[in-house]
């Protein structure tokens, strides 16, 4: 499995370190329910999946990698600083 | 059909002609009592133990390809009851005993081989940590033992016990462990359901579950619907699409874990052998093959299939840790499907819908809890109350992050095991 990183180009699996699925963080003050969904609850689903991953041999960046997880085709990578992710639900 | 060695003998005698099949193949009923979904090792020792512990026969166990076609005939075979948290400990201590009648009580063999374990120790902390474990497993009631660097050197001659970074210090033993034929477990408890009354569906893919006013009704199948009073999952990797037909999202992330056998050698491995360093496990086959795998690949995946990097880290430790496998060629490689939760450790309890039974996130450990899973799973789905080993794997710990049970020390979550 190779991810191709926006900044670095295309690398070997071994250079990323794996988070998991992409989810947006809930606010400060956000209720137990939605903490307990962000921190443990999983769609985990066989297809494509949005995914954090850490090119730690690299740039260091976090990416969002959009991955099938029945086939390991990787679909999209892009930073995650542009993702969108950073914001609160 | 029973099986003893004078019924061998006569078949050895007349051609083997008189063998029958082990188990019907049914067409579904409309209605049962309990329908199980998954017929693998979980659900095939469910339906036995509700057949003949509870007497509750009218039941169905649903798999949409063949039985035993899953985890339990793709895994290292390992069977061992030497955890060290409370929950674990008085589970994994039942399904060890389970192991040791169970081919009596199936009239089936399963080559159950207690050729005992031995988890070996390279620095001081890991000593610490086993001679710990080893007192939590003894105060359990099963066994343990400290072995020292000449003990471990008597049983396992071949380890590379002088690696300037891995040197072994010795190692902890259970004698009681050992290795079973996966296959003929998944057989003896099919056939030990089938012969209790239970249908046995292959090629029945469960397509939703019915729910009505937040109770379970029965499912919907590639093979038409089935009404049931009670729905048992035990869909190991894919229980999260199983879940989801319910409306239910579980806390489990799906990873693929590699194993891997070499071509057929002289007998060299008597035991099953673990080592702290790359968290490496061999054991050898009948057939002379050597088994053994390590990490998970450590990416949500389905593809039961691995990349390389964990293939060479994994051919890395075991050459390291036993040189003279350097020349041996590899045989096969496979990916199994694992259901991991945040803390690695199972989930066995009702779900939100009533009559809906859940029974899954057995992450790497589920072949060794084959019986005991089935003989809990069973008291659940028959009593409504968990069994007396198994009243910790609760699915709400995830949620309130009271009675968590992170076995390695390295924090309960979806990353980390």
């Amino acid at each position: 499995m190779r991810i191709t990183c926006p900044l670095c180009g295309e690398r070997d699996r071994r250079e990323f370190y794996y988070k998991g699925a992409a989810l947006v963080r809930p606010a400060e003050g956000a209720d137990l329910d939605a903490w307990h969904e962000y921190v443990n609850l999983r769609e985990n689903p066989a297809g494509p999946l949005d995914e954090l991953w850490y090119h730690e041999m690299g740039c260091n960046a976090w990416l969002k990698v959009a991955r099938n997880t029945a086939t390991h085709e990787i679909l999209d990578v892009q930073l995650a600083s542009e993702a969108g992710l950073g914001g609160e639900k | 059909m029973r099986f003893s060695g004078w019924r061998v003998l006569k078949e050895g005698l007349t051609g083997n002609k008189g063998w029958t099949p082990h188990w019907r193949d049914p067409e579904p009923k409309s209605e049962y009592d309990v329908v199980i979904i998954g017929g693998g090792g979980h659900g095939l020792a469910t339906a036995y133990y509700l057949a003949q512990e509870h007497g509750i026969t009218n039941v169905a166990v649903l798999e949409k390809g063949y039985l035993g076609g899953g985890n339990v005939g793709r895994n290292t075979t390992i069977v061992r009851a030497n955890y060290y948290l409370p929950g674990n400990s008085e589970f994994y201590s039942h399904s060890l005993k389970l192991w040791e009648t169970m081919e009596q009580d199936l009239n089936y063999n399963a080559m159950m081989s207690q050729r005992g374990i031995i988890n070996l120790f390279h620095n001081d902390g890991q000593r610490d940590a086993a001679v710990r474990r080893g007192n939590s497993i003894v105060n359990q009631g099963d066994d343990a033992e400290l072995l020292s660097r000449e003990q471990v050197r008597e049983l396992a001659p071949f380890l590379n016990f002088d690696s300037n970074r891995f040197p072994i210090m010795g190692g902890l033993m259970q004698r009681r462990a050992g290795t079973a034929r996966h296959d003929a477990v998944a057989w003896g408890f099919a056939r030990g359901a089938d012969m209790r009354g239970v249908d046995l569906i292959q090629n029945c893919e469960v397509t939703g579950i019915d729910v009505e006013n937040g109770k379970v009704v029965g499912v919907q199948t590639a093979r038409g619907p089935i009404r049931a009073k009670k729905v048992a999952l035990a869909a190991a990797g894919r229980s999260g699409q199983v879940a989801a037909m319910a409306g239910l999202t579980l806390p489990i992330e799906s990873h693929v874990l590699q194993a891997f056998v070499s071509e057929g050698l002289k007998p060299i491995v008597d035991h099953v052998i673990t080592f702290a360093e790359g968290h490496l496990y061999i054991s050898q086959s009948d057939k002379g093959g050597l088994v053994f795998g390590s990490y998970l690949d450590f990416y949500s995946s389905y593809a039961a299939r691995g990349n390389l990097p964990m293939v060479e880290h994994t051919m890395e430790s075991f050459v390291a840790m036993v040189p003279a496998v350097s020349k041996a060629r590899l045989l096969r490689s496979w990916g199994g499907i694992m259901d991991m939760t945040p803390d690695g450790s199972p989930i066995i309890d009702h779900s939100p819908i009533e009559g809906l039974y859940l029974n899954c996130g057995w992450c790497y450990g589920g072949f060794k809890a084959t019986p005991g899973s089935g003989s809990v799973y069973a008291h659940l789905i028959a009593t409504d109350r968990p069994h007396g080993a198994a009243t910790k794997f609760k699915l709400d710990r995830f949620r309130s992050g009271v009675g968590l049970m992170d076995e390695e020390g390295t924090g309960a979550q979806h990353n980390l095991h």
